[in-house]
């Protein structure tokens, strides 16, 4: 390269400071703070704070709650993809539009149709409650609540896998032999199987920090159905700033290594499906 | 195993892609379906592979009705030309796949398949790729891959969907002459689609020509390539150079060379078209009887294996003349030179007629052979 | 250039000889739909129906008492700062990671999608702990009588840094596809930046670029837990829709909470359909630019 290197179309360096001073005032220095703060706490309450009985009540439900709801969303996501792609129905446009609803509406909106529809005297938690199925104001709950504010996020990541299939190997596959469910099994979910993983994991990460649609389902019953966000906000209330910090950096560090493992997952997915060009 | 396709066709919304085809292929026989694209050659591979339903007619295997039967059941290998290799599978994984995934009664056992994949790795020559993933190989080699797989189950047909189409021009002669030997080898019923006439005049025992759905006409490549049926043939297959004429009496005039003309109409004049080959053209300094027209030379291309020599008539055509190199040597032609384009052999054709081969009469023509 | 429609690509699932069979379909059809049905069109429906079920006028009236009024006001608010700004963010951060090559660039995509990463629980609290009382300004800040938490000032904060990322995610990807090309065919020809960027970039990227629009303003009406934290949830000044409909709520009110978030829920429609517009105008272009580029 040469002495300087000179950029040929403008507006560079106009552009990246304007990016740069705007995050880093808006996002990066507000979270610099965050991490200042939880370094200003002794070693003593920081762990005090993190490992407190509520904490852990908390990390159990929303971690479990959030594997649950991503769970459920990889099996049924898939077959939603699947539909979406490969079969024709009347509508199927505006289902598939609707699949984004999780994404566009707010989720308190959410948050208390999810509760209004499971109560004891809702459409759904009126067939349940008899049964002694109960979701609102139960774990159960936060699971459904979870389960929708995931739901596009396979869906979404399968779709395009679905669609880029070539028909061809799949006519390979049947040339040779294989029945239909063989050629599911060993053809096409090998090559779904990278999109299925990275959704899971983005719906995951999607719900372990989800507040909203949560909070009003759950009942809030302190270490049975208690998120942690709503934690934390509880002890803000309360003046317990370094209590809220400490949680609050246990969140975003699980936060970041499942946005590493995203970045991995999508690596690998790419990585094994080459561009194609012979 | 001998395959039959009975008036066979196959709609596509308003598009018909085969029109009541029928068509015979015998035990061992490598058959070519040649043709544009949109001539139907595809689909009716296809439709012998049972990867799409006719609307009407009926494909026999061996005597047997097909028509009905599944792919998977129909024991054909299918070549793609793209490969439709599995990904994450190595060249072992792909090849042994059609074993592996054979009904319980009828596997074979572990070591049997791992012995039979071997076999057939060694027989394309790409054992030592074994555990290598196709995205690591050439397309040459991935072709190789696919051709194995298909092998591996013993398939009573081959079928090759332009397996070549997607590879380099080397690489699809050597591929080329590969298959042929191959063949010659394991004496598989084959059928193969292409749209490169030189792969089907090259490799096939016998080839079909389509267009649009219908078969054009079927024979060995020396039959079709020497006695074309139509005008469609004739041009699908090599160069040609078109001129025109008309008849009168019995004769076909094309300029100042007359050629006997058996099917002229007894009154009024036709208009005819002469088609003749660019090695069966000659060039003279001197004008002659039996000369089309005259013209002048604009370009000479001799890097070739025959020299190529492009001819700019006075009427404004444009016609190609190929010649072997000791000859051009020995007439020292040049560009810009004057020279009059006379026709070793010229094949007629009138609106609606079938072919008629004609030479033109002088005996001192008649006798000269083509050379190449 | 005719081509065979064998040759294209796969046909409809009956159609083909490689498909399930037409009960397998159905029944994944089915359990698809029943899916989405109870996931989906379930919670939408009870919005509307609750909405509506003590009548159409305490539905109107929901909508305009005052309290609700200035919910909507400060909603619009808010929105007619953060969007702005976001979209400026978003299409200077574009530029740079799209038509420019530096080091950190992949560091510096990463980043721009930690808010997403981040509860939005956590994305107020980090403004809390900068602004607040007795956070690292806060003597400060009261000390000039300046109020930043529990004002208008702090939720503008907080939905501005949860809806950060939202124009530049659609943006990035979309200029990097489109390539350099058009821009430095437009500079050889002697166009100055802007012109370049007015001229030849915007048209390119004008449906993208609205869709991100609409959706990080969706996203700002929309926010709840970040602004949650920072509001201190004053009725009548402090509390967007969003808050309006948990104040709503918690006072049992709730045919006044689903009226106020039916109006949320429409909004979300209208996104859902803008994104659909979106889809099949790209489409279309796409589809155009092959045709002509196959020929």
């Amino acid at each position: 390269m040469g002495a300087r290197r000179r950029r040929i179309l403008p507006g560079f360096g106009l552009a990246l400071g304007f990016t740069l001073l705007y995050f880093g005032l808006v996002v990066l220095i507000p979270l610099g703070g965050l991490v200042l703060k939880s370094s200003t706490m002794s070693w003593g309450q920081f762990w005090g704070a993190v490992t407190a009985p509520r904490a852990l009540a908390s990390y159990r439900l929303t971690f479990g709650a959030a594997l649950a709801g991503a769970g459920i969303n990889v099996l049924f996501g898939a077959i939603v993809a699947w539909v979406l792609v490969r079969y024709d129905f009347p509508l199927k446009k505006l289902v598939d539009a609707l699949v984004d609803l999780p994404f566009a509406l707010p989720t308190a909106v959410a948050g208390i149709a999810l509760t209004s529809l499971y109560a004891g005297n809702g459409w759904i938690g009126r067939w349940l409650e008899p049964l002694g199925i109960k979701v609102a104001f139960a774990p159960l709950g936060v699971v459904v609540a979870l389960t929708f504010i995931g739901l596009p996020f396979v869906v979404r990541t399968v779709q395009p896998v679905l669609e880029d299939l070539d028909a061809e190997i799949e006519e390979a596959a049947a040339s040779l032999g294989a029945r239909r469910w063989q050629t599911i099994r060993r053809v096409i979910f090998p090559e779904l199987w990278p999109a299925l993983a990275t959704g899971f994991a983005l719906a995951l990460a999607r719900a372990l920090g989800e507040y909203g649609s949560v909070v009003f389902i759950a009942g809030n019953i302190q270490m049975k159905t208690e998120i942690t966000a709503l934690l934390i906000v509880g002890k803000l209330e309360q003046y317990d700033y370094a209590g809220a910090t400490a949680v609050a950096v246990v969140m975003l560090f699980a936060s970041f290594v499942l946005l590493l493992t995203i970045n991995g997952l999508q690596r690998w997915a790419t990585w094994r499906r080459p561009a194609f060009g012979d | 195993m001998s395959i039959e396709v009975r008036n066979v066709t196959k709609t596509f919304g308003p598009f018909a892609a085969l029109r009541d085809v029928s068509l015979e292929v015998q035990t061992g026989e490598l058959v070519a379906l040649l043709g544009p694209s949109g001539s139907g050659k595809t689909t009716l591979l296809r439709i012998i592979a049972g990867l799409e339903v006719p609307n009407r007619g009926s494909v026999f295997f061996h005597g047997e009705d097909a028509t009905d039967r599944r792919v998977q059941e129909r024991r054909v290998g299918f070549v793609f030309q793209h490969y439709a290799l599995f990904r994450h599978m190595t060249v072992f994984e792909n090849v042994a796949f059609g074993l592996r995934v054979m009904r319980r009664s009828v596997r074979p056992a572990g070591a049997e398949i791992r012995q039979r994949v071997h076999r057939l790795l060694e027989l394309v020559q790409l054992e030592w790729l074994a555990e290598r993933y196709p995205t690591q190989l050439s397309g040459g080699q991935r072709q190789r891959v696919a051709l194995a797989r298909a092998l591996a189950v013993e398939p009573k047909v081959l079928l090759l969907d332009e397996p070549f189409g997607a590879l380099d021009a080397q690489v699809r002669q050597e591929l080329r002459r590969w298959l042929r030997r191959l063949h010659n080898e394991i004496h598989v019923t084959g059928v193969l689609v292409t749209h490169d006439q030189e792969e089907a005049l090259e490799v096939a025992d016998r080839v079909v020509v389509m267009n649009a759905g219908r078969i054009e006409q079927m024979g060995t490549p020396e039959d079709v390539f020497h006695h074309p049926a139509n005008e469609f043939v004739l041009n699908f297959l090599g160069h040609v150079n078109v001129f025109h004429g008309r008849a009168e009496g019995s004769k076909a005039i094309f300029g100042t060379l007359a050629v006997d003309f058996p099917d002229a109409p007894p009154t009024g004049s036709l208009e005819l078209r002469g088609f003749v080959r660019p090695h069966d053209l000659e060039l003279d300094r001197t004008p002659s009887a039996d000369a089309l027209l005259e013209g002048t030379i604009v370009r000479i291309h001799a890097a070739a294996p025959q020299v190529k020599i492009e001819v700019l008539s006075t009427a404004g055509e444009s016609i190609h003349v190929e010649s072997s190199q000791e000859r051009y040597r020995a007439q020292g032609w040049s560009v810009g030179q004057r020279v009059y384009v006379r026709p070793r052999e010229i094949r007629v054709f009138g609106n609606g007629q079938p072919a008629r081969p004609a030479t033109p009469r002088r005996t001192d023509v008649v006798g000269m052979s083509s050379e190449t | 250039m005719a081509s065979a429609p064998a040759e294209i690509a796969i046909p409809p699932a009956a159609a083909r000889a490689t498909a399930e069979p037409a009960l397998v379909r159905r029944v994944l059809i089915g359990v698809a739909l029943v899916f989405l049905g109870l996931f989906l069109l379930l919670p939408l429906a009870t919005v509307f129906a609750q909405a509506l079920e003590r009548g159409v006028a305490t539905y109107f009236a929901a909508l305009t008492e005052p309290v609700a009024w200035a919910a909507i006001k400060l909603t619009l608010l808010t929105a007619a700062i953060v969007v702005p700004l976001n979209t400026v963010f978003g299409v200077a951060a574009a530029w740079a990671i799209a038509k420019f090559e530096f080091r950190g660039k992949s560091l510096l995509i990463t980043l721009i999608d930690l808010p997403f990463a981040v509860s939005p629980v956590i994305a107020g609290l980090i403004y809390v702990l900068l602004f607040g009382m007795r956070g690292w300004f806060g003597p400060w800040l009261g000390a000039h009588d300046i109020q930043i938490i529990f004002a208008v000032p702090g939720i503008v904060l907080a939905t501005l840094f949860v809806t950060c990322p939202l124009v530049a995610r659609e943006l990035i990807p979309l200029m990097q596809a489109q390539g350099r090309e058009d821009e430095e065919a437009a500079v050889v020809l002697g166009a100055r930046g802007w012109q370049t960027f007015w001229r030849v970039t915007l048209p390119n990227i004008k449906w993208g670029l609205l869709y991100g629009v609409i959706l990080c303003n969706a996203r700002a009406m929309g926010e709840f837990g970040a602004v949650s934290v920072v509001s201190g949830h004053i009725r009548g000044l402090t509390n967007t829709l969003t808050l309006h409909v948990e104040v709503l709520y918690n006072e049992y009110n709730f045919a006044g909470a689903f009226a106020v978030a039916s109006l949320l829920a429409l909004l979300s429609l209208v996104t859902l359909a803008a994104r659909s517009l979106v889809e099949w105008k790209t489409q279309r272009v796409s589809a155009v630019e092959r045709v002509t580029d196959e020929h």
